[in-house]
């Protein structure tokens, strides 16, 4: 009785684990349109960290803690880190576009 | 349904490993398909050991004895709530417990970095896979070596089920003590999130900070657990164990306590990484040592290696987990040796008057009591290798070293939120520390002319501490409301809401600072102001405690028989100044030995295990407390004498006569209601213990402050808004960006 729940379980958690190898074409696909995902996520809590330091800086700011030059100079840095995050986060996104053009070109081309 | 458990708990091994190859084959090759079915199988392994789980429970609900683990903790009379909580009782339903755990928050870990961290979760996934085939093998070893009794599923031979369990420990039957175990293994279990992304993060030298972002979360989950868990123990010490006190600094309570605390130093000195890119080593090893005091915390429970009322778990499994330990701190200091250039901070502190110089100097306090902790829970073992004599350090010892630096922690917690990062000036710091010390100043002034403190400088430099943190965080948020309803022109309650809503984080840790305040002050309070008398009484007598008289009115006695249980008790009045401010009624409840000789029905209840059931009348300044133990020395010829009794009748009937058995039961049941019944009628003497321990509930009020906080700013709920935020943010950025 155990031994026979245990292959049947087994069985299952097999093809639930296979799932991925068994994709064929469809998979590939996916895979190759989500590469850019794990950097656009990187980027993006990146993004919102950075507007956290910067919100921060504010407060810190209006409560008095930080001095007008100080904050002038921690503003102008935080933001320009926040600009080159941004500046990054639009490269990434142009390309990842761009990819899916030459795709969908090269798709129609084959399709001629 | 036993079967179907034993068959998920053989499958869940098989599939913890080919999670953990499948892991580092596609970590190694970089194929997707081997990394996406990975996370595959670790899912597979939560909905394995939930059924393993679901299945062990419905063995205790249903009490099949026919499985060991239920018949060893549990029986048809116990109560269904420590039916469900018998499993973390034992120690193979602790070690599921722990498997089962790690799956649920690995695959959350999971699924929640599914689309990033593509190099790191991977590794993350091995290492996860990697703890969670030890935990489930060493289950699954308990089939071969079953003296270890880690296998839960394990049954009696068809023929030797035995009709009644053993029933739980009664220690264990305290509402807090259901909830007490899950709580600190789940503390334990999530640090093994952070810790498994932080061993991916160093495999693959991906070492910015996006593995404390991701796993942030769960570093705070893990620490909310841990608190819950340590508070509830010390509730649970505080209300059944008959000492009065809520922390005996007994090794296992200190094994909770030390990751808890290098944890929290790790919770801020991650803030330090994610905005200035340093102390990067420094993280890295403060989960690494975190994880290991996690796994130490389990080791110290199951080994029985030190002397402790937890004595209960003494177990086999003592070496596998120190063997586990040595493994962590081995692979993970070599990996870091190995990855030291990529550990270099990529700034250095700009000044000493900054946040990030005080959450470094926290984390030293941090480690630094960790280590007092460590070496105060450890010195048996140290005094017994150099000396062959073991000897232990008592809390005295503890209170010497820790109280100072729990005072400059305390004032840190109130320093930390009135800094800013990277510097600040000596003007700025005048202004924002002026009212926080007044406060300081006056708490100590009028501290000092009540006459508290004088006798305690420790308790009173806490006191001063506790009132400076209280009055900077106030200050805080008082300054911030202002700030916001000047730039919203909202009320100032709804400014309040939008400062706090909008900052969980920073303000979710300020409420932690309060609770932490306030559970300190509480512990200074009721530690050196506590009034305390043992007192011997017989009824109708009276003693003076402190400026209270307490009066045993009358002796009480109950015998439950479902529990197996006698109880005797007394009903005290308690006067001030003439006037009744409580009536308690503490206990002593004696339970029959499990293994009871049937012919001496009476002994077997001394011969038991016996916990105390104490009387307290709470209020907001100070907790009267009790607990009695009668002298039964009077009792102990009549005791002697019924059992004899017992033991010429037992002689004389035939056990396998069904009507002459229930005859003998309905006997014992008599002779243990008139052993009730003389005890009102000849009241024996009780020692009683009266404490007056001032401002204790604070304690528990600091605890479920704190927690509150941790949960604020754990609330999900606040990244969606700030994302609504991000993108006013994003639009402002790109219009001063095309200004430029």
């Amino acid at each position: 009785m155990e031994l026979a729940l245990a292959i049947l379980i087994i069985a299952a958690v097999a093809a639930f684990v296979a799932v991925p190898f068994r994709r064929g074409a469809d998979g590939e696909a996916t895979a190759t349109v989500s590469t850019a995902d794990p950097a656009m996520a990187d980027l993006e809590a990146r993004k919102q960290a950075k507007y956290r330091e910067i919100r921060d800086a504010e407060l810190d700011h209006a409560q008095g803690k930080l001095g007008e030059a100080e904050f002038a100079r921690q503003n102008a840095e935080l933001r320009a880190e926040a600009i080159e995050i941004l500046r990054r986060i639009d490269e990434l996104a142009g390309e990842s576009a761009g990819d899916g053009a030459a795709e969908r070109g090269g798709a129609g081309t084959a399709g001629d | 349904m036993n079967a179907l458990g034993a068959a998920a708990l053989g499958a869940a091994l098989l599939t913890s490993i080919y999670a953990l190859v499948a892991a580092v084959v596609g970590a190694r090759s970089g194929d997707r398909r081997w990394v996406d079915s990975s996370r595959r199988a670790f899912y597979a392994l939560m909905a394995l050991l939930v059924l393993a789980v679901i299945s062990l429970e419905a063995a205790f609900l249903r009490s099949d004895f026919s499985v060991r683990l239920v018949a060893d903790h549990s029986s048809t009379t116990t109560p269904t709530l420590y039916k469900v909580t018998a499993m973390w009782g034992s120690q193979a339903g602790s070690l599921l417990l722990w498997a089962f755990v790690l799956s649920i928050a690995g695959s959350a870990a999971l699924f929640a970095t599914r689309h990033s961290h593509r190099e790191v979760a991977p590794w993350a996934t091995a290492v996860m896979a990697a703890i969670a085939t030890f935990f489930v093998g060493m289950m699954m070893a308990g089939i071969v070596f079953p003296d270890a009794e880690t296998y839960p599923f394990a049954t009696f031979a068809a023929g030797m089920v035995p009709v009644e369990g053993a029933g739980l420990t009664p220690l264990l039957r305290h509402p807090a003590m259901a909830i007490h175990p899950p709580m600190l293994y789940s503390g334990y279990v999530f640090f093994t999130i952070p810790f498994a992304f932080a061993i991916g993060a160093l495999i693959t030298r991906r070492l910015d900070a996006s593995w404390i972002r991701s796993t942030r979360r769960f570093a705070l989950i893990a620490w909310v657990f841990l608190s819950i868990g340590l508070a509830l123990g010390a509730f649970w010490s505080y209300a059944e164990l008959g000492w009065g006190g809520y922390w005996a600094w007994d090794p296992v309570e200190n094994a909770a306590l030390m990751p808890w605390l290098v944890g929290t130093a790790f919770i801020h000195s991650i803030m330090v990484q994610e905005r200035r890119g340093m102390l990067k080593m420094w993280n890295v090893s403060l989960i690494v040592a975190t994880f290991a005091l996690s796994l130490l915390g389990t080791f110290l429970v199951r080994s029985g290696v030190l002397q402790s009322i937890h004595a209960f778990g003494e177990s086999k499994v003592g070496l596998p987990l120190l063997v586990l330990i040595a493994t962590v701190l081995i692979g993970s200091t070599l990996l870091i040796i190995s990855r030291a250039d990529s550990l270099r901070s990529e700034r250095r502190i700009d000044s000493l008057l900054s946040r990030e110089a005080m959450f470094l100097l926290n984390n030293l306090l941090f480690v630094g009591l960790a280590v007092i902790v460590f070496w105060g829970t450890f010195f048996p073992l140290i005094s017994e290798a150099f000396t062959g004599q073991e000897s232990s350090l008592a809390a005295p010892w503890y209170n010497r070293y820790t109280t100072p630096v729990g005072i400059g922690l305390l004032l840190l917690a109130g320093v930390g939120p009135l800094v800013a990062w990277r510097r600040v000036s000596v003007s700025a710091l005048r202004r924002m520390f002026a009212l926080p010390l007044a406060a300081a100043l006056a708490a100590g002034v009028l501290i000092v002319a009540i006459g508290g403190g004088g006798s305690e400088p420790l308790a009173l430099a806490l006191f001063v501490a506790g009132a400076f943190t209280l009055a900077a965080v106030g200050q805080e948020l008082w300054r911030g409301t202002l700030a916001r309803r000047a730039l919203t022109g909202e009320g100032f309650p709804s400014s309040l809401g939008g400062l706090m809503s909008r900052n969980r984080r920073r303000y979710g840790g300020y409420i932690v600072h309060i609770g932490i305040a306030l559970l300190l002050i509480g512990i200074a309070a009721s530690s050196s102001f506590q009034t305390s008398r043992d007192v011997r009484l017989l009824p109708g007598e009276s003693a003076t405690v402190g400026d209270y008289t307490v009066t045993y009115v009358e002796p009480t006695s109950q015998a439950v028989g479902s529990e197996q249980k006698l109880v005797f008790g007394a009903v005290l009045d308690v006067r001030r100044d003439g006037e009744q401010v409580a009536v308690m009624r503490p206990s002593r409840e004696y339970f029959s030995s499990r293994t009871a000789d049937p012919t001496a029905p009476l002994r077997g209840f001394f011969e038991g295990e016996a916990t105390s059931e104490v009387g307290r009348s709470g209020g907001v300044t100070r907790d009267l407390w009790t607990a009695m133990q009668p002298d039964l020395t009077s009792f102990e010829p009549i005791i002697e004498e019924g059992d004899e009794k017992f033991e010429r009748f037992a002689a004389g009937i035939d056990f396998d006569d069904p009507a002459q058995v229930q005859l003998l039961a309905n006997l014992q049941g008599e002779a243990i209601l008139g052993l009730g019944q003389r005890y009102l009628d000849e009241t024996p003497p009780a020692d009683i213990r009266f404490n007056v321990n001032p401002f204790v509930i604070w304690v528990w009020i600091g605890g479920i402050v704190g927690t509150l906080g941790a949960l604020f700013a754990l609330w999900p709920g606040a990244e969606s808004r700030r994302r609504r935020v991000g993108d006013v943010y994003a639009t402002r950025l790109a219009r001063e960006l095309r200004r430029t």
